[in-house]
This record gives C-alpha cells, sequence and structure tokens, in this order.
C-alpha cells in the first residue's frame, strides 16, 4: 500500500507540474502583459499622460521584462514557497487578499454538492438495477437524458423563479443580506447552509443523472453473478444479500469518478454563479477574465485544478482500500 | 427444411419469401445493415428529423425568418407571442390570421403596452414579400416563406425582445450560428483526434506515453473555465466574424482527449492482428496501414463519438455566449438570445425570451438519442439476422 501511495503521490506531483505550465500560458495569452494593463486602468481618465518609457518602467520593477521561462519559476515558486500569487487589479491588493475566504465558500459548495449527488444516486441507481424495466426504470432514463440536455444555468434561473415564488425572495446568494459581511460566527455558517441547497440541486442534477447510469449499469452485471445466485440459495434474506454483495462493488465506479465529478461542478460553477449571485470562486474567475485580471483568474483556474488533481488522487487510494485487486494490477 | 413439393401455393410463396430475405441480408454491406437497424430505433429516427429540420431552417435562414435578425418593430416592444388563429368574436376565416396591435399605457406602471385590438384582422400569407435578402449568400429574393399579406404589418409568432426585434426570425439564424459552430468544432477536434490518437496507437512506447500525459492534463482542467480563459483572451476590437472563427478554434482544439483516447486504444488492440502484420511485411507505411487497413475496422465506433461530442460543444458555445465571453451580438447564437434572459425578471414578464432554450434542449437531446440509436446499429453483426 505504500508503495502504491508513493506511486500515486509522484504521478500527482507531476501532473500539477504540468498543469501549472498550461495555466502560465493560458494566463500568457491575452494581448498586452500586466504592465500595460496597469497603466491604463490606473492613468486612464485622470489627464496623467502615460509614455511607452512608463509602463516600461513598471515592467521593469515587475520583473516582467525577463523571458517567458523565468517568470514561470518566478511564479510558481511564489505559490509553493510562500503562497503568494502576485498581485490583483482589482483593489490593487494581491490576489491572496482577493480570494480570502471564497476558497472555503467554494469548497462548501463543492462538498455539499458531491454529498447531494452520492445521496441520491446509490439507492436510486441500485433501485433501478433492481426493477430493471419497471416503469421507475424508465422514467430514470428518460430524466438521465435530461440532465445532459438542460443547460445548467436554465435550470439554475427555473429553480431561483420557483423557490422565489414557494420561499419568498430572499434565497440568491449565498448569505442573507444581514450576513453578508458580518465575521464568521454560527449563525452565520448556518445562514449559509440554508442559502446552499439550492446552488447544490442545480449542480448536482446533471452528476446525479450521470451516477444513476453508473451505479444502475454495475449494479446490473454485479446481480448476474454466481456468488448472488448461491447467497440466494443459501437463504440469505434479499435485503441483506443485495447489500452484501452487489451494492458493495457497485459503489466502486463511483469512487472512481469523484474526480470527474470535481471537474463537472467546477466546469459549471461559474456559469451557475453568476445565475444565482454566488460570490465565490467561480463567479471571481468569470469576472477576472471579464477584466483580463489574469493573476486572479490564473489563481483560481490552478486552484481548481490542483482540487481535482488531488481529488483524483484520493479516489485513487480510496478504490485500492476498497478494492484490492487495484494494487495488484498497478503497475 | 420442408418438402417443397408439400408445401401449398401459399406455403411456397412465403418460403420463397423468407429465402429472399435471408439473401437480402447475407448479400447487404455493413452501411446498408447498420442503417436498416438504426431504421428501427424509433425514437433515433424522431431525432434525426427534428434535426434534419432545425438544419434546414438555418441553412435557409434568410428565407424561413419573415424578418432580419436586427430589423426592429418599434411599435411592438417586448410584445408577447402573436398566435395565429381561424376564429374570433366576429365569426371564423379559412385563413388564419392575427389581431392588429394598439398601444395603451399600463395604469399603474404607466409602462406602454402592446394590446391586441380585436376589431382589427391581418392575415397570414405564403411566400409573401418582405425584406431583400440573399439566401445561401447569393440568391437574391424578397419573398419569404410565411408572413402577412399586408406588408405594412409584421408578425411576431414568437414576439418581441426589448429593442422590438422578432424572436422567431432571432432565433431561426441563431440556429444557423449554434449548429455550424458546433459542427465546424467537432470537425477540428476530430482531424486533431485522429492525428494525434493514430500517432499514439500506432507507435506507442515513448511517444505514446508523452501524448497520454498531455491528454491527461488537459482532461483534467475543468473545461468551461478553461474556454473562459482562452475567450477572455479574444481582443475586443474583433469582428464578428473573426469571433465566430476564434470560437469555433477554442471549442475545436479541446475537444479531442475523449475521442483521442478511443483510437488510441482500439489501434492497440488490433496493431497484431494478422492482416495489420500483413500490410506491414508488404511494405506499407505507416499512413496507410492506419487509414486503409486500420481505421475502417472502427469507423462506425468513431462516427458514434463524434455525434455524440456534438452537444458538448453546442451547450459549451451556449454557456460562454450567455455570459459574455463567446459571441457578441450584433451576432445571434442561441446563448446570445438567452443572454436577454438572464434574470427572473424575465421569466415573469418577457418569458417568451426563454424560447431559444428549447431549441438548445431539443438539440442536445436529439443529438444524444441518435448517438444512442447509432450505437446500438453500429454494430450490425452483434444479433443473427
Amino acid at each position: 500500500m505504500l508503495r502504491f501511495t508513493l506511486e500515486r503521490f509522484v504521478g500527482m506531483v507531476f501532473t500539477m507540474l504540468l498543469v501549472s505550465m498550461m495555466v502560465f500560458l493560458i494566463m500568457e495569452i491575452p494581448p498586452g502583459d500586466y504592465a500595460d494593463r496597469y497603466a491604463f486602468r490606473k492613468y486612464s481618465g485622470t489627464g496623467v499622460n502615460v509614455t511607452e518609457a512608463d509602463v516600461q518602467a513598471i515592467r521593469v520593477e515587475l520583473g516582467l521584462d525577463q523571458p517567458m521561462l523565468v517568470r514561470y519559476f518566478d511564479w510558481i515558486g511564489g505559490i509553493v514557497l510562500r503562497g503568494d500569487f502576485g498581485q490583483a487589479f482589482a483593489f490593487e491588493t494581491s490576489v491572496t487578499k482577493v480570494i480570502g475566504d471564497k476558497v472555503w465558500l467554494t469548497a462548501g459548495i463543492l462538498f455539499a454538492t458531491l454529498i447531494l449527488t452520492y445521496m441520491i444516486s446509490v439507492p436510486i441507481g441500485i433501485f433501478a438495477a433492481v426493477r430493471r424495466g419497471s416503469a421507475v426504470d424508465y422514467g430514470l432514463t428518460v430524466f438521465s437524458y435530461l440532465g445532459l440536455a438542460l443547460p445548467n444555468f436554465l435550470l439554475a434561473l427555473v429553480m431561483m423563479y420557483f423557490a422565489n415564488l414557494w420561499f419568498g425572495a430572499d434565497i440568491g446568494g449565498l448569505f442573507s443580506a444581514e450576513y453578508q459581511n458580518a465575521p464568521w460566527s454560527l449563525a452565520r455558517v448556518w445562514d449559509m447552509l440554508k442559502h446552499l441547497w439550492l446552488p447544490a440541486v442545480v449542480l448536482a442534477w446533471s452528476a446525479v443523472a450521470y451516477q444513476i447510469q453508473t451505479v444502475r449499469a454495475t449494479m446490473s452485471d454485479e446481480l448476474n453473478k454466481l456468488s448472488v445466485t448461491a447467497a440466494r440459495a443459501r437463504g440469505v434474506p434479499e435485503r441483506k444479500l443485495l447489500i452484501k454483495y452487489p451494492a458493495r462493488l457497485a459503489v466502486n465506479p463511483i469512487v472512481s469518478t469523484i474526480g470527474f465529478d470535481v471537474n463537472r461542478i467546477f466546469s459549471e460553477l461559474p456559469i451557475v454563479a453568476v445565475v444565482l449571485g454566488l460570490t465565490e470562486l467561480g463567479e471571481l474567475l468569470l469576472k477576472a477574465y471579464l477584466d483580463l485580471d489574469m493573476n486572479v483568474a490564473g489563481a483560481i483556474l490552478l486552484m481548481l485544478t490542483f482540487a481535482i488533481v488531488f481529488m483524483n488522487f484520493l479516489s485513487d487510494l480510496l478504490l485500492a482500500w476498497l478494492d484490492p485487486r487495484i494494487k495488484l494490477g498497478a503497475t | 427444411m420442408t418438402d417443397m413439393a408439400n408445401m401449398t401455393p401459399a406455403e411456397a410463396k412465403a418460403a420463397e419469401k423468407e429465402r429472399q430475405r435471408l439473401l437480402k441480408y447475407y448479400s447487404a454491406s455493413q452501411w446498408t445493415l447498420i442503417w436498416w437497424r438504426f431504421k428501427r430505433h424509433r425514437a433515433a429516427m424522431v431525432a434525426s428529423l427534428l434535426l434534419g429540420l432545425m438544419a434546414l431552417a438555418g441553412i435557409f435562414a434568410e428565407f424561413v425568418a419573415p424578418y432580419g435578425p436586427v430589423t426592429r418593430d418599434t411599435s411592438y416592444i417586448e410584445g408577447p407571442p402573436q398566435i395565429p388563429r381561424f376564429c374570433d368574436d366576429n365569426g371564423c376565416s379559412a385563413v388564419p390570421f392575427v389581431h392588429g396591435t394598439m398601444t395603451k399605457r399600463d395604469p399603474v406602471t404607466l409602462r406602454a403596452l402592446s394590446v391586441p385590438d380585436p376589431n382589427v384582422r391581418h392575415y397570414l400569407g405564403l411566400f409573401v414579400k418582405g425584406e431583400e435578402v440573399k439566401v445561401l449568400g447569393f440568391i437574391p429574393t424578397n419573398r419569404h416563406l410565411v408572413g402577412l399579406q399586408d406588408t405594412d404589418q409584421k408578425i411576431h409568432f414568437w414576439g418581441t425582445d426589448d429593442l422590438g426585434r422578432d424572436v422567431f426570425s432571432r432565433t431561426v439564424y441563431a440556429t444557423r450560428t449554434s449548429l455550424s459552430i458546433g459542427v465546424i468544432g467537432v470537425l477540428i477536434s476530430f482531424v486533431l483526434a485522429l492525428v494525434i490518437g493514430g500517432i499514439a496507437g500506432y507507435f506507442s512506447g515513448i511517444i505514446d506515453n508523452v501524448i497520454q500525459r498531455v491528454t491527461e492534463v488537459i482532461r483534467v482542467v475543468p473545461i468551461i473555465p478553461l474556454y473562459m480563459g482562452l475567450a477572455a483572451a479574444m481582443p475586443k476590437e474583433w469582428s464578428t466574424t473573426q469571433v465566430y472563427f476564434a470560437m469555433t478554434l477554442i471549442l475545436g482544439l479541446f475537444g479531442w482527449p475523449t475521442l483521442a483516447r478511443r483510437i488510441r486504444s482500439q489501434l492497440l488492440s488490433i496493431r497484431y492482428e494478422d492482416y495489420v502484420v500483413a500490410a506491414r511485411l508488404a511494405g506499407a507505411g505507416a499512413k496507410r496501414i492506419i487509414g486503409q487497413h486500420m481505421l475502417p475496422s472502427f469507423t462506425s465506433f468513431i462516427i458514434v463519438d463524434l455525434v455524440i461530442s456534438f452537444p458538448y460543444m453546442i451547450l459549451s458555445e451556449t454557456a460562454l455566449s450567455f455570459v459574455g465571453l463567446g459571441l457578441r451580438p450584433p451576432s445571434v447564437s442561441w446563448g446570445v438570445l438567452l443572454q436577454q434572459a438572464q434574470s427572473v425578471r424575465a421569466i415573469e414578464q418577457t418569458p417568451w425570451l426563454f424560447i431559444p432554450a428549447v431549441f438548445v434542449v431539443v438539440a442536445v437531446l436529439a443529438f444524444t438519442v441518435i448517438g444512442d440509436g447509432l450505437r446500438d446499429a453500429a454494430d450490425p453483426y452483434a444479433e443473427a439476422k
């Protein structure tokens, strides 16, 4: 197990390295560089005449005149060694300040969504497999199609409309007005939990649709195994039998796709955040892109992707623990 | 086999028919068999029909849409859909008509409202005269599929937006943009997947390892934020055409990993089949072996994967345009149209602005169902007869 863990760990670090290079490239793509945009932001409308020399001075001061490779190592070194993601435009402060506690809000949304997804999809998927061909099974297939086809922002809008209709106006966003800028307290956490269910339902929608099908497929395969027939012949009660043999294995593909689910959730997050007015990383990312605030955007993209890579690593370990055959098969 | 001599003429006829059917079955080509099986998938046939209609409407948008995508009707702003009817309080007519409109003020908000005027009828007509357009970009005509016989009046089947632009016409034009972006994006990613997956699967070894690593990195980055980053980099001063092609490129450039993986694993699995080895021994080059001998053995699976990847392209484009990072007005796509319907207020006051969303859902569902139908049909030898 130790060797397996180490191998996966090295793989994870290597992937993170490649990911960081890619994110850095994306930060470099927009025309002009930080110095141009900085000068434009600071002096446009003030009447001060900015010359090319001034911009060049800013560039030298920030080390932006260095070759790309040096700048990359500067950037990633700052992040790894000092947790410093560079400067943000928005409030002329550091990226770390701009992001602040949004990381935890995002993590909250992520875990709420994941828990909701698995709480719904595992039992329903098992049920659909046991009752194959029934009306419920058929209905679930239709639902799965819709899960893919409904654009999430549309779902968010419709859900928000009905939430407004049924529960009153105070439903968008992550906090009620009085807690929006309040310091963290138990009351604020409770307030957040009351708002969390809407984004969680919207984000879980397509993941549930997908995972139900996965669980149903594995479960159907497992139900035909000889071990199940043998247990039934021994007279093991049906419910106990289901949990003991096929259901245990039907969870494996879910564990192995946690990374994909996190990926899907993060992918949908910015758009859903805009519609629902969530103040977390996805919304900030979109804002940063629209302002070409690439230091902030790069930092967020890096965080999201690292989270996915890390979840992949965890799911590998978890799977190896659940299903020891994986360890032997892995090189 | 029953003895031919002992059969009644009716039985003989049936047996002969059965023999003909089997003969037809055994002599049919693979593609004919796939088509037969696909035809039996009723949902997929319906989906194909819907998608075909959408594509036709998009291709001939200038003719199908009664008005241009930016033509304004200032006398009918934020007006609700006008549904053609045959009867009203003044009796019935054989030709469908809509009521004329008059402007009133909302007694509470004092907002100008367009309300139907039940005493005025405007009759619908086919191939009516309207704006001068060029169908397919080169056939000039001033005829449109449907419209009002009275050319001074306008009909808005699906209402109008806040600038008085016809939602139906805009949706038709948007269908063209959104579907074509999907097609070009899928084609670009297909070519990339073919080259990258082909190289990885055929040469294997170190090259394969490197390609696998890169593929994994691209797959691990959440795709919409990645697209957003690239789309944000498009200079603001680009023309709508430039933005359009840049969007297809962005969508295409990162759509290949899944398909490339499929091609790679298929190639790896048939590398040492006898016919591949034979071709290699006969001195055929890598390009020829892959293109002539290996790819045809799983073309049908590639087609299925291509069809299934359409929805992702369409949804991505819609999502990007929706948040203002994709196509920009004045170009119209489903996402651009839905930008106007971003708030709960829009659901309450102008729900007809959501009609383009129905198109997105139908298109995505249709592609998925067709993909399923094709997947079932792709291996026609799986079931006997």
